[in-house]
């Protein structure tokens, strides 16, 4: 473990078909990081045992629920951490399971990079396809492809190859085509660590970076695009009953800058109302600071009483996004219940949730051919282009321009579960 | 090339922003304050959140009884330096009402924390409970939502989680349910020490090497207090020890340590080869599953 205070956090994620090894590089990538104590591994060595195993099993460090551990499965993201005093990273393992694509997708959604596993014998399955297209429908700008398991095909540099050429040939062909996405192959065994962390000297043919130097050496400073300011108010604060009599008057907005860069004495507006006025203070707690930058929490008050509430949006004055009442979007459906076009659902979007009718479903993904088909209903893990009306105006933009004011998620009016995510496509 | 937030200003700020979704759109939340190092750093976090402000929500300390002092004396001074509100929730008055039944006197108390805690959200109407646990804690915590949802009898049913996509947190719930939400849910037990260092967080003392009065049982180092005496035959030793958890007394052991600052206890940190669980928490060593089960049933 290191300590340094100025790691820069890179979240990424495993994905692939059912045993591809998904589980077993992460635990990899934690014990040959040393990143796996003794108190944690000898109980894994125990409980490999305990199943007959003669290798500990590390797909055991991430499979943490019983359930996952009796069936040997993954069920559920787990969520897992290492620092190598260039990056902390967080990572997300995900299932392979079909059944379990909705949380696949909660995975995606967060993470920066996906590692999609490939069993070396097997090559390409539908769920690579799917993956492959999920992790670019949720805007994953960086992908690693690991073709596993090269110590039972021998270390076969030549199989190796023709499995990197099909990926090529059938990613090209995956949309979003308009989301070009950075790819690296690489030739791996997690179970004997070979390219993980360390080379090994099984496969001294292949030439490039381990799976570890290919992470620490990432470049990320152009995944963000969008460079317009764009602050949700979470909160408003009125510190009217506090005993300093100076804090009386004092309002001021809290939220996040999901993008775009925020000066004091910058002129805003507030959307959807239109109103405009200019920055007075920005601060994190008590501490003024001048501007504030991506993804940070901040409190920011106003020159002008205007009025702001939450679910409101700050943008510069001169920006022309508006408020919308329609759009269409790629909607991934998570519920056991079907989507039914005659209910009303509530759509979580920033800080904003409004009701909103389906107006249309335009087309649903095949996932098996990836080929569009025309349905009048959505059933679990079904992806689908769908229309919708809201009863309140939101301030959005396409989610491949800004993965914040793009996403939303589908709440059930009734039982309050999320039933759906969203990813909005707006026409420009 | 854009600016980037370091690693504790990004898990400072994520965890801002969980708060204030908690303060947006929950109408009753409560903090879980126990004086430990984690409830100190979201103390903190809820300082850099609603300041100026008042906290939109008071604080509570399920109390076991088996406190040691120093950090009940620390968790009231902190919460009057903060002019902000405790609430304590204790075993023994679930005792005492009979809801909770011991099957014998020294036996840890920590499992029926949820049981009190149960009562507590219902006595008050809570809708959220913001805690301070860790992914990095424990395999079932590496498992659970930011925002994890518990049904009426506080129960946590890890194969039908609420997808939880971007940061779009849903904490809807009806009369009854509940939201347990974890603001540090990605921070490591290094990432804490290390916001303590930055922000010079005051901790209780018992969490830096000191001398203390122990006894060696079953590969861990039990401290000799009126809860935890000494057995037949057990050899007492006075040793230099620190806490890394702090919790009931019956179940929280020290390790072994001279550090006696922050960086001290930073550098031991990274060097050390035994998870903070695994060194001093009595209570998960049981069963392998024993955290997961006891979520399933209310716990935090
Ligand atoms: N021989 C060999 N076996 C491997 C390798 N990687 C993983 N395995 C084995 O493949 C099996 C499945 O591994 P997991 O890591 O659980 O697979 P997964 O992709 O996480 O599976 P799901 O999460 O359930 O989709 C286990 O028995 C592993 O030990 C490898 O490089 N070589
Ligand atoms: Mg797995």
């Amino acid at each position: 473990m290191e300590k340094n205070t100025n790691n820069i956090v890179l979240r990424f994620m495993t994905c692939g078909s059912v045993d591809d090894g998904k589980s077993t590089v992460i635990g990899r990538l934690l014990f040959d990081t040393k990143t796996i104590l003794t108190d944690t591994l000898s109980q894994i060595e125990k409980t490999s045992k305990k199943k007959g195993m003669t290798e500990v099993d590390l797909s055991l460090i991430t499979d943490g629920l019983q359930a996952e551990r009796e069936q040997g499965i993954t069920i559920d993201v787990a969520y897992r951490y290492f620092s190598t005093g260039k990056r902390k990273y967080i990572i997300a393992d995900a299932p392979g399971h079909e059944q379990y694509t909705r949380n696949m997708v909660t995975a995606a959604s967060t993470a920066q990079l996906a590692i999609i596993l490939i069993d070396a014998r097997k090559g390409i399955l539908t769920q690579t396809k799917r993956h492959t297209y999920l992790a670019k429908l949720l805007g994953i700008k960086h992908v690693i492809v690991a073709v596993n398991k090269m110590d039972l095909i021998q270390y076969d540099e030549e199989k190796y190859k023709s499995i990197c050429e099909n990926y090529k040939e059938f990613e090209k062909n995956i949309l979003p085509l308009n989301s070009p996405i950075n790819i690296n192959f690489l030739p791996i065994s997690a179970l004997k660590g070979d390219m993980i962390v360390d080379r090994g000297n099984s496969m001294d043919w292949y030439k490039g970076a381990t799976l570890l130097q290919l992470l620490e050496d990432l470049d990320t400073s152009e995944d963000i695009k969008e460079s317009s300011l764009r602050f949700p108010v979470q909160y408003v604060c009125r510190p009217r009953e506090s005993a300093n009599k100076e804090l009386h008057d004092f309002r001021a907005f809290m939220g996040r800058i999901e993008s775009g860069l925020l000066k004091v004495n910058d002129k805003v507006k507030v959307l959807p109302s239109g109103h405009e006025s200019s920055i007075k203070e920005i601060r994190i707690g008590e501490q003024l600071i001048k501007e504030a930058i991506s993804e940070q929490s901040v409190t920011v008050s106003l020159v002008d009483e205007i009025d702001v509430s939450r679910g409101d949006m700050l943008v510069h004055h001169d920006d022309s996004v508006g408020a919308i009442k329609n759009f269409t979007a790629m909607v991934c459906w998570f519920a056991e219940e079907s989507l039914s076009p005659n209910r009303t659902y509530l759509i979580m979007h920033t800080t904003q949730t409004s009701k909103a009718k389906i107006s249309s479903i335009n087309y649903k993904v095949n996932i098996q051919t990836l080929d569009s088909e025309l349905v009048n209903e959505l059933k679990t893990n079904d992806i689908a282009n769908i229309s919708f009306k809201l009863a309140q105006p939101l301030i959005v933009d396409s989610y491949n321009k800004n993965r914040s004011t793009g996403a939303f998620i589908i709440i059930d009016e009734s039982t309050f579960h999320t039933v759906g995510a969203g990813m909005i496509q707006l026409l420009d | 090339m854009k600016k980037l937030l370091s690693h504790l200003d990004w898990l400072e700020s994520e965890a801002i922003h969980i708060m204030r979704e908690v303060a947006g759109q929950c109408s009753n939340p409560v903090l879980l304050f126990s004086g430990g190092k984690d409830s100190l750093c979201l103390l903190r976090v809820a300082e850099k959140a609603f300041r100026p402000g008042r906290f939109p929500f008071p604080m509570m300390h399920i109390d076991t009884g088996h406190n040691y002092p120093e950090v009940i004396n620390f968790r009231d001074k902190k919460i009057n330096d903060l002019g902000e509100r405790l609430i304590v929730a204790s075993l023994e008055d679930s005792m005492k009402k009979g809801s909770i039944v011991l099957k014998s006197n020294d036996e840890p108390r920590n499992k029926y924390q949820s049981i009190t805690l149960l009562e507590a959200i219902e006595e008050h109407d809570f809708d959220c409970c913001i805690g301070g646990a860790r992914r990095d804690e424990e395999k079932a915590r590496a498992k659970e939502r930011i925002m994890s949802f518990r049904d009426e009898f506080g129960q946590w049913d890890p194969k039908n989680q609420r997808p939880e996509l971007w940061d779009l947190y849903n904490a809807k719930v009806h009369k009854g349910e509940n939201i347990r939400a974890f603001p540090i849910s990605n921070w490591t037990e290094m990432d804490v020490w290390q916001y303590i260092e930055r922000e010079k967080l005051e901790l209780p003392n018992i969490y830096f090497a000191h001398q203390r009065e122990i006894v060696r049982r079953d590969n861990s180092i039990v401290p000799v207090t009126n809860v935890t005496p000494v057995r037949e035959n057990e050899l007492v030793e006075k040793i230099m020890v620190r806490f890394r958890t702090v919790g009931d007394i019956t179940c929280t052991a020290p390790v072994e340590s001279d550090a006696d600052t922050v960086e001290k206890i930073i550098l031991e940190t990274a060097s050390t080869s035994i998870s903070e669980r695994g060194a001093t928490r009595l209570d998960d060593q049981v069963s392998e599953a024993s955290m997961e089960q006891r979520k399933k049933e209310g716990y935090f």
